[in-house]
């Protein structure tokens, strides 16, 4: 569309005159022509005009109602604008030709960006976009296959993945000389990592070792050229000036919100150097879930009131693999041990999946499964509200659905096993 | 605590083990004692090797405080430590380098970060880096040592283990997923010996421009709500935590829903 603004003085005077008899018409073609009145058009010196008269609907008792959110308007013209507001919520930037690296090492559990990276990606933004006269971009380089497809929307400007399978697991010697080889090839002014144990602190910990450089660890605020990081166990409180290298904890920043980013993968470093490999991964080895302790099992499978058969519970926790859990109501009656408990009085949990098993969900025992990810509830009353907390709800016996679901979990294992 | 007495997993050949020993800080109390993560990897020592193949190593100073809190490994079943005397504001990673190349241990066990200083946990890679050995994090167990390698266990979080094999010599750190020390007994603590070595002494230039305060808490992160009008504004300030959107199958038999759970628990990978 032009930009220019054209005056058109006499329909401009049209529209001033209600009394005139063209004046609807007039001021339906400056809305879009799709209403009959315009609610709003830019005046002939760029500013928006309003028309109080035409704003709102009449409801259906003949009240004239204003929804600000614009959900209600059958306005076609006002849909437009709508969306023309919405789309252009994050900026695009490109960085063509950066000024200097701000590199990223995250640790993307699962190929996704974890809330841990977003935070050290938004420092990252920060370095880089500290000095308007030189742009400088964020680098991120990843291990492994990437699944986030919202890399932009974090505030990497470049990606470098190293999806080779000799990456994955734990090779942290490898990965030095991945990182070493991005250093020769874009030598960053920084290197930023998470400060989370087996990740970003590891590795971390031995980059800055193989460079020399002395990092700052468990820096929780960067400002003014001097970075704060936590000491001596969490009881001290170190100011120095931001090094080269920098372990981040969580919350160090804000995550990326107004912008969004191209993310453009280029090229890895050619031909890294053969490395001795000192550490052979054999894989992980099998845990007993019920020896896992309940504040970080993985799958808790909990017991209610709702449960009778509690030899099929047991039964069904040992075939799912799960970490049992119960409400207090459980515990109370002697059907489960106090240390099992969870809920407000018992244990946070957080696990990725909790499966609640004739549990109707008392708000202490909601607030103990606060930070669970998904939760699935098989409950007989569809009213509770364990039910309207879950993801997945099974209105049915809970004794019937799990004996159904034990005897899945054994039917594949055994057609898995003749397979075999 | 029931424990397997001193159990030795090397089976016959002797393993020489070196400790890392530092001052710990009491977290409450502030009261120096000895370090978490030092005594656990003192436990695991205990477990490898016979008291004589044992050496505790601690560099820093040795004043009547800091006496307290390394008598509390000499209470560990430990005959005595070495003290390589260096001021606080010394660097003490070139020291114990020195001191590690003369007694040239197969292991040598730290704790994951100091309790007091800077408490950066660089110490254990600065000195597998220098060293040129190999260097394992976050160790809960050690299963077997045969000649060159060892066979160890990786905590991993949320309670799972990994399975990792390791050339030595090895610099390995411990935290909180090891076993738990046990206590320090009076009689042995005032018994033991500190022995005090002097050592040369490398002051630690970079950290005098660093000023160091108490911790204070961290500022609380905000929920900032972006919103474009004021009935979005409204709305995010007045909402409630809603679970919403979740599925309910109601009226269906229990095989039906146990197939919809069992497709759920595919889906996050928990059925192997």
């Amino acid at each position: 569309m032009n930009d220019i603004i054209r005056r058109d003085p006499r329909s401009e005077w049209i529209a001033r005159n209600r009394l005139h008899p063209e004046h609807d018409a007039v001021v339906a073609r400056m809305g879009g022509g799709a209403s009959l009145q315009a609610a709003q058009w830019m005046g002939p010196n760029g500013i928006m005009r309003r028309n109080p008269h035409a704003v709102g609907f009449v409801g259906p008792n003949g009240i004239r109602r204003i929804d600000r959110s614009g959900a209600q308007i059958g306005n076609a013209a006002g849909a437009v604008r709508r969306e023309a507001a919405a789309a252009p919520s994050r900026r695009q930037v490109r960085i063509e030709e950066p000024a200097f690296y701000v590199a990223v090492v995250a640790d993307m559990p699962g190929g996704r960006l974890s809330a841990h990276d977003r935070d050290v990606l938004g420092l990252a933004r920060q370095l880089a976009d500290a000095n308007a006269a030189e742009a400088g971009a964020v680098l991120l380089v990843a291990f492994g296959e990437l699944r986030d497809d919202a890399l932009g929307d974090a505030g990497v400007d470049r990606v470098l993945a190293f999806a080779d399978a000799r990456f994955e697991g734990y090779a942290p010697e490898l990965r030095l000389t991945a990182l070493g080889g991005v250093e020769r090839q874009h030598a960053p002014r920084h290197w930023l990592f998470p400060d989370s144990p087996l990740g970003g602190a590891e590795l971390g910990r031995r980059h800055a070792v193989r460079l020399r450089e002395r990092p700052a660890t468990q820096v929780w605020q960067v400002a003014d050229g001097q970075c704060t990081g936590r000491g001596a166990a969490g009881g001290a409180d170190i100011t120095r000036a931001l090094p080269r290298i920098v372990l981040a904890l969580a919350e160090c920043a804000e995550p990326v919100s107004d912008t969004t980013h191209e993310a453009r993968a280029i090229a890895l470093p050619a031909a890294l150097p053969q490395v001795l490999r000192r550490i052979e991964d054999l894989g992980a080895v099998a845990v007993d879930p019920a020896g896992v302790a309940l504040a970080e099992a993985e799958f808790i499978l909990s017991a209610g009131n709702g449960i009778r058969d509690w030899d099929g519970f047991h039964h069904a926790a040992r075939v799912l693999g799960a970490t049992e859990g119960a409400s207090r109501v459980a515990v109370d009656n002697g059907f489960m041990p106090r240390h099992r408990q969870v809920g407000a009085t018992g244990t946070w949990v957080t696990a990725r999946v909790y499966l609640a098993a004739g549990i109707s969900g008392a708000i202490q025992h909601l607030q103990g499964i606060q930070q669970c990810d998904k939760v699935v509830a098989i409950n007989t009353d569809p009213g509770c509200d364990m039910v309207k907390r879950a993801d997945l709800a099974v209105i049915a016996d809970s004794g019937e659905v799990l004996a159904a679901l034990v005897e899945l979990v054994e039917g594949v294992r055994k057609e898995q096993r003749n397979a075999a | 605590m029931q424990r397997e007495g001193s159990r030795n997993r090397t089976g016959e050949r002797r393993v020489k083990v070196a400790a890392l020993v530092s001052v710990g800080r009491h977290p409450v109390t502030g009261r120096p004692r000895r370090a978490e993560y030092d005594a656990r990897a003192v436990e695991i020592g205990l477990s490898l090797a016979t008291r004589e193949d044992l050496c505790l190593v601690h560099a820093g100073e040795c004043s009547p405080e800091t006496e307290v809190a390394l008598r509390g490994y000499l209470g560990m079943d430990i005959g005595a430590v070495d003290v390589l005397q260096q001021p606080a504001s010394a660097d003490i990673v070139p020291v114990l380098e020195a001191r590690l190349r003369d007694l040239g241990p197969r292991i040598v066990l730290c704790g994951a970060r100091g309790e007091t200083g800077e408490g950066s946990g660089l110490v254990p890679f600065l000195l597998a880096e220098r060293l040129g050995w190999s260097l394992v994090c976050g160790l809960a167990e050690v299963e077997s040592v045969d000649g060159d390698t060892m066979t160890v266990l990786q905590a991993l979080p949320r309670g799972q283990r990994r399975r990792l094999n390791v050339r030595l010599p090895a610099v390995v750190t411990i935290d909180a997923a090891a076993q738990p020390a046990r206590q320090s007994a009076y009689g042995p603590a005032q018994r033991g010996e500190l022995r005090r070595l002097e050592a040369e002494v490398t002051p630690d230039r970079a950290a005098r421009s660093w000023t160091t305060v108490p911790a204070r808490k961290r500022p609380k992160r905000l929920k900032i709500v972006k919103a474009a009008s004021a009935r979005d504004r409204f709305k995010a300030a007045a909402a409630k935590a809603e679970g919403g959107g979740g599925q309910v199958l109601t009226g269906v038999s229990a095989q039906a829903g146990a197939e919809a759970i069992l497709k759920l628990l595919r889906e996050e990978g928990l059925l192997r």
